[in-house]
């Protein structure tokens, strides 16, 4: 099903959305899910490919968490975070 | 076109929180609610406005983010402008946000509908240091492009203009094509024609591309439409694969990130970024406090310490106005209108009733008043982020928070302030929990039983009901969200957006709405409820008991004028009404419902408390006074006392408990109708909860049995 050059870039860096630590930049690599709609809401609200992403805040249990993207403010529960697949940079 | 009657349909449409309600309003002269979170507009507002000579019928769709089917917002919002297909499309972009916003735009683009597109918020985007080349912009989105501010009603002229500009011009205005990648144009080109093939003569080219595209997005709405095509569906089906297995990613993401390519090329010819506007602005400074880990909690709790504060100690004052209007025109009416049925119906009844409710419109419009505050000024949504975690276990949405708190002092804007929940499954299990949360008129009940029977711990067990009243809508929303089976939770992906100062006339339309609905109830509903419960209780007035009672009096008033006989009499009258009340309809009814509460030990006394409760829960301690015979003024000790004698605490206890969670009062019920949309969910929560509520008080007997 998936391009080998993308699954070898994942696995280099298995990093997702949710493992990045406040205030780290991040770019998106994909949505590893399944699930169409959540892949399109997501699509929908900016988060492709090569979308740069940084961890603003954080709620007070740890979940869910805000980011910023393209200029705006995006809330994220972790284990929505945790589908997105990112790299650090 | 219907140039006909020089009439235009503008669909009005925009990402969530793009100032596209704002934009309506000022347009039209409407006052559609506004909020500064997503998702306000929930049912499609149309309003007319004429200009140049045109009539403009203007419909704001509710705020989306795409034209998929996930949500029934965008449902909404992609039927109206596929099947209606208005004349015009006014797309509203946020013009600070422009890389986002206009991924919707790139899909009206491809719905091919004739569009206008307004940048709003330019005043906020200038101050960010950007420029937008907009004639440049137009030709590549294809139809004009204004600059606006909706607040202040700035380029409406321009945008007017350009409208009626787009409904005169004999052709569309196309705009640059979105290109996929080339795998994919083959194939949406094949899809294309099959579609073409199977609709001959039906659908114009830019719709059946776009049917081509949202069937290989797969979108699930579209699909089934197409169902009974089963060569086409087969036919996406196998694309779908082969494209995925080729491209390493599925066709939505391919789609996905060919219109965001599509949008950066644009932006990177068309918008000038200058430096000049650096440094943290409000909303990043403010998100520094209210967001933090450690404040952003106690931050929530002051405001909402505040909002509580300010509901009570501000609105006692008008509070007491209207108790006052209402005794006065008790005292003129009293005279006025002669003594006999109407009397009693217009006293004790209407303006008993009316006058009970009305004294809650103050705390009500105050409370409405900071929730407004909250929502405009983008607060409300950063609470839910806030809350979100600990509501998760419970299967409720963070959003679900303040309707809960709110329950505290009355469930009726708690459930209407339900709204603000997107996902209609958690806005459902928040309508039907928040009657659990223990409002403002149970208090009395608690104060009035804690006093009577557990005196030295009247504080403590108060307080115990508060915590109960948690626990149980905690416990309720689990149940319910099970006994659901809804869409389940929807994605939490919430858009935060910047801290915007409120307009007064926004904040000023919220408060009136609220007021207006709250007399249009009390007109209604509460003036009916209490006429009713008057009667049953005041017939029939004569019964063979009574005259029997009435034959002592007369009996005892020949005889000597003595304080004995003043005693005697006093003494005969209360009997006779007691009498009057166990037999009247009211009493009889209750005394059929109170084998009901047989394993609970409740008799037709607490039976008619429970009964009244319906109509509003002040009444409860109302009818215990009338049925013990105290008065409930100057007699509240008096009322403990008899009461105390009346039930071993534990039972009283469970009384207690049973009251807090039973079945909503009317006005709850009719609100929960309205909000949910069916009175099947009205019936539903008065079943859920009485059955609830019994099974509580059962357990707390059983309990406190094996414990004492």
């Amino acid at each position: 099903m998936t391009d080998p050059s993308t699954d070898r870039n994942a696995d280099q860096k298995a990093v997702t959305l949710a493992d990045v630590p406040r205030g780290q930049r991040a770019l998106v690599q994909r949505i590893a899910s399944d699930d169409t709609q959540f892949r399109q809401r997501l699509q929908s609200m900016g988060v492709v490919k090569g979308t740069a992403v940084v961890v603003d805040h954080t709620a007070p249990l740890g979940d869910p968490r805000v980011y910023s993207l393209m200029g705006y403010s995006l809330t994220l529960r972790n284990s929505e975070a945790r589908h997105i697949l990112v790299s650090l940079q | 076109m219907s140039i006909a009657g020089k009439a235009v349909t503008v669909a009005l449409t925009g990402n969530p929180n793009s100032g596209k309600t704002t934009l309506f309003n000022r347009l039209t002269g409407a006052n559609a609610p506004v909020g500064n979170y997503p998702r306000v507009t929930l049912t499609p507002h149309r309003r007319e406005i004429i200009h140049r000579g045109w009539t403009i019928t203007v419909v704001d769709l509710p705020g989306i983010y795409s034209l998929t089917s996930q949500t029934p917002e965008e449902r909404t919002a992609r039927d109206f402008i596929h099947f209606n297909a208005p004349d015009i499309v006014l797309n509203v972009i946020d013009s600070g946000n422009l890389d986002r916003s206009l991924f919707l735009t790139t899909q009206l683009i491809e719905m091919g509908r004739p569009r206008v597109h307004a940048l709003n918020m330019m005043d906020e985007a200038r101050r960010k240091g950007i420029a937008v080349d907009t004639g440049a912009m137009a030709s590549m989105l294809g139809g004009a492009v204004v600059e606006t501010v909706a607040l202040t009603g700035d380029g409406f002229d321009a945008l007017l203009d350009a409208i009626v500009a787009a409904a005169e011009a004999e052709t569309v205005a196309t705009g640059s094509q979105i290109t996929y990648d080339r795998h994919l144009e083959q194939t949406i080109a094949r899809v294309t024609a099959v579609i073409d093939e199977l609709h001959p003569g039906k659908l114009d080219r830019s719709q059946s591309h776009w049917l081509a595209i949202k069937l290989l997005e797969g979108d699930d709405e579209v699909l089934a439409r197409e169902g009974e095509h089963t060569s086409l569906i087969e036919l996406i089906r196998r694309e779908r694969e082969s494209l995925a297995r080729n491209h390493g990613e599925q066709v939505d993401t391919m789609i996905a990130d060919a219109r965001y390519g599509f949008i950066n090329g644009m932006l990177q010819e068309v918008r000038t970024l200058s430096q000049a506007a650096g440094g943290t602005d409000l909303t990043r400074r403010l998100d520094r406090i209210i967001l933090n880990r450690f404040l952003g909690l106690p931050v929530f709790l002051a405001s909402l310490w505040i909002m509580f504060e300010a509901t009570f100690s501000l609105g006692k004052y008008p509070t007491d106005w209207i108790n006052a209007a209402v005794k006065a025109a008790g005292t003129f009416l009293n005279p006025v209108i002669p003594p006999g049925m109407l009397h009693d119906v217009v006293i004790d009844g209407v303006i008993a009733g009316i006058g009970g409710t009305l004294v809650f419109l103050p705390n009500i419009v105050i409370l409405f008043f900071f929730l407004a505050l909250f929502s405009e000024t983008g607060y409300l949504a950063r609470t839910a982020f806030l809350v979100d975690r600990l509501m998760h276990p419970f299967g409720l949405h963070g959003k679900a928070f303040i309707p809960l708190v709110m329950g505290f002092d009355c469930n009726v804007p708690a459930i209407m302030a339900a709204r603000t929940i997107e996902s209609p499954h958690s806005r459902l299990i928040a309508i039907l929990v928040s009657p659990f949360m223990a409002c403002s008129a149970r208090l009395p009940v608690f104060v009035l039983f804690a006093g009577a029977f557990f005196a030295e711990w009247a504080g403590t067990v108060v307080f115990v009901m508060y915590v109960i009243s948690i626990l149980a809508a905690m416990i309720a929303a689990v149940m319910i969200g099970r006994f659901l089976k809804g869409e389940g939770q929807t994605a939490f992906a919430m858009e935060l957006p910047p801290y915007r100062l409120p307009t007064l006339r926004a904040v000023w339309f919220h408060m009136w709405e609220r007021a207006q609905s709250f007399l249009q109830k009390v007109g209604g509903v509460i003036l009916v409820g209490s006429v009713v419960i008057w009667f049953l209780q005041a017939f029939p007035n004569q019964t063979a008991e009574t005259e029997a009672f009435d034959a002592r009096i007369t009996a005892a008033q020949a005889q000597d004028d003595t304080p004995e006989r003043a005693d005697l009499l006093a003494q005969l009258e209360l009997q006779k009404n007691q009498d009057r009340l166990v037999h009247s309809y009211l009493g009889r009814a209750s005394q059929a419902v109170t084998p009901l509460f047989g394993a609970l030990g409740f008799d037709w006394r607490d039976t008619t408390a429970i009964l009244t409760g319906f109509v509003a829960k002040e009444v409860v301690v109302a009818s215990y006074a009338v049925l013990y015979n105290q008065s409930e003024e100057g007699g509240k000790d008096g009322l403990k006392v008899a009461l105390a004698g009346a039930m071993p605490p534990l039972r009283a206890f469970a009384f207690m408990v049973f009251i807090l969670l039973y079945s909503p009062c009317l006005s709850t019920i009719a609100v929960i109708w309205r909000e949910a949309g069916s009175w099947r969910w009205s019936a539903f929560s008065v079943a859920f909860s009485f059955g609830f509520a019994w099974v509580l008080a059962w357990l707390v007997l059983l309990v406190g049995g094996l414990i004492t």
